[in-house]
């Protein structure tokens, strides 16, 4: 069985998700090979022979969206026994779904957990918002599974170069027609969320962008740490997606989370539930994120934040 | 201009999910809605069908092992012309590309082609997250997946597509398959007037049989158990002092 990662180029370095799925790959000691898409870069190449890929195909789609002619190229690498892991990256979903549609055979998502040690390759994830947690097998192969953010640790282990075997882009026809015309990066300041050890988060108690939302940038700020938000939030346009934690955002093992207006919405708790010490201020008593809270203040934001920040800048 | 919306019910998430202990999936009882995320995907099919005119149509597709139609009346009546349902029992438990390649069947048995279909990223009770590529796949349309932003240009549709990073402005010429995020619109509530008529619209009711589909679902669940809690924390409400125990815990932990 050989194992593969996805990999899409991020600025010229390999994803997150694919040195934490290589990492995975390799402690089970079969061949790791990579599908990268992007331009190339060796520092990327370089993290991910690191990881444990002893073999890279690159596919270089210009600039056509990658999705249908990766999943097109892919399908002729993968081996009828193989295991082919994603990430949940926006590429990596559109490339699984596609893939998985090609082969004919079924993609098991949100995977904390992969064991392909017995006859059937199998899955651990957690639902009902980290409640329950099921193990489902794949009765067919391949086996393609799509993990969550964070699911493995990523360590460097291997200090071998892989090879790096350029794929020509299948023609897919129509469904390959979709043309990138601009990128956009949208810059956020101070640490980064998915990496910071310490996270204040705010919800729609917020109450609103601008000044409203000024206590929890200015708190993360004192605390050298990052700001998160709520879908809610996201889906308002107080803040761009960049600082979405949650199901369909970003997943946060902080140190710290302080949820600030924040009810505790299954799709927000999947996304930071594991934080080592979470602190949530919510005036509703009944508020579900006090279930997962260590500290919870039952009280308004806009009171609790400004006596905090001033207690805080007077040290 | 002929536009699909895929949408589904769910059970409300307002309310608690439990498994059925026989089979382990959600247990989906009669009076299910419409996905919340789904309406967007409607909205933005209805504003493509109004910009377009008179000449285009919205359908909405929707797989239900369910029986129910609560949910897709929701749709109908935000303006959605017509809906093909694919309601059959043996459709509980199906995994995102069984849906898909049931959507894909009821689409593709309609008399005319579609110009444009329209679903959402995930859905909120299985966010599996794969389908609509799925989707895209078997109908060998391009994805212009995770839109934020849609316009259309004659025969072109430009997104503003959600990255890691920020967002890619990317197109395709039609027909495509377009995947919505919440928020790419502000969705229309219903009216009276819509309500009413959403009784009187056309819903199509298909079998697997009738699409000629047979069915492989390659997953087993094996072992479903609960995850402990988290040991209950120290819940305090503020009289104008909780401030203190916030930054005492931050002390505690070496944060200041």
């Amino acid at each position: 069985m050989t194992t593969w990662v996805f990999c899409e180029e991020h600025s010229g370095n390999a994803s997150a998700a694919s040195l934490e799925l290589a990492t995975k790959a390799r402690s089970w000691g079969g061949e790791v090979k990579a599908f990268y898409v992007g331009p190339g870069s060796d520092t990327a190449y370089q993290a991910l022979g690191a990881h444990g890929v002893s073999q890279i195909h690159r596919l270089d789609a210009g600039d056509r969206l990658p999705s249908a002619s990766a999943a097109a190229a892919l399908a002729e690498l993968v081996g009828a026994d193989d295991l082919v892991l994603f990430g949940m990256d926006k590429t990596d979903r559109d490339v699984a779904g596609r893939l998985s549609a090609r082969l004919g055979c079924t993609v098991l998502s949100n995977a904390v957990d992969v064991d392909p040690s017995g006859d059937q390759v199998t899955v651990t994830n957690e639902i009902l918002g980290g409640t329950m947690r099921v193990v489902t097998a794949a009765t067919s192969r391949p086996v393609l599974v799509v993990a969550r953010p964070k699911a493995f640790p990523a360590e460097p282990g291997n200090a071998a170069s892989p090879d790096v075997i350029a794929v020509e882009a299948p023609d897919v026809g129509h469904a390959g027609a979709a043309v990138v015309l601009e990128q956009h990066v949208e810059e956020s300041e101070g640490p980064d969320l998915g990496a910071a050890a310490i996270v204040v988060s705010g919800g729609r108690g917020m109450g609103g962008a601008d000044e409203k939302w000024e206590p929890v940038v200015k708190l993360a700020s004192l605390l050298g740490g990052a700001v998160g938000a709520t879908r809610a939030v996201v889906d308002a346009g107080w803040v761009p997606y960049a600082l979405q934690v949650g199901q369909t955002g970003k997943t946060v093992k902080p140190s710290v989370y302080i949820a600030c207006g924040i009810s505790g919405a299954m799709q927000h708790v999947v996304g930071m539930k594991d934080s080592g010490t979470i602190i949530a201020i919510n005036k509703d008593p009944e508020a579900p994120i006090f279930s997962v809270a260590d500290l919870g203040v039952v009280g308004d934001v806009h009171k609790v934040l400004p006596a905090l920040i001033e207690a805080l800048e007077g040290r | 201009m002929k536009i699909a919306v895929c949408v589904k019910q769910i059970p409300d998430p307002a309310t608690p999910y439990s498994l059925d202990p026989q089979t382990n999936f959600v247990v989906r009882p009669d009076d299910q809605v419409l996905d919340d995320t789904d309406r967007y995907g409607v909205e933005v099919g209805l504003q493509l069908v109004e910009a377009a005119g008179e000449e285009a149509s919205l359908t909405l597709v929707s797989m239900t092992p369910s029986g129910t139609l609560a949910g897709i009346r929701q749709a109908l009546a935000m303006g959605v012309d017509r809906a093909i349902v694919i309601d059959d029992d043996a459709l509980r438990g199906a995994d995102a590309l069984t849906t898909a390649r049931v959507l894909a069947a009821a689409l593709q048995s309609d008399d005319d082609d579609f110009d444009i279909v329209i679903a959402g990223t995930e859905s909120t009770d299985g966010y599996a997250g794969v389908m609509p590529q799925q989707l895209a796949e078997l109908l060998g349309l391009p994805s212009l997946s995770f839109a934020r932003k849609v316009e259309r240009d004659g025969s072109t549709i430009r997104i503003e597509r959600q990255t890691e990073a920020g967002y890619d402005v990317v197109e395709a010429s039609l027909p495509v398959l377009l995947t919505v995020t919440a928020g790419v619109v502000e969705p229309r509530y219903p009216n009276f007037k819509g309500i009413m008529q959403a009784k009187k619209k056309p819903v199509d009711v298909k079998t697997c049989a009738d699409l000629g589909i047979e069915l492989s679902v390659d997953q087993a669940i094996q072992t479903v158990e609960p995850i402990p809690a988290r040991e209950a924390g120290v819940i305090i409400e503020d009289e104008g002092e909780a401030y203190l125990r916030i930054v005492e815990k931050l002390e505690e932990l070496k944060v200041v």
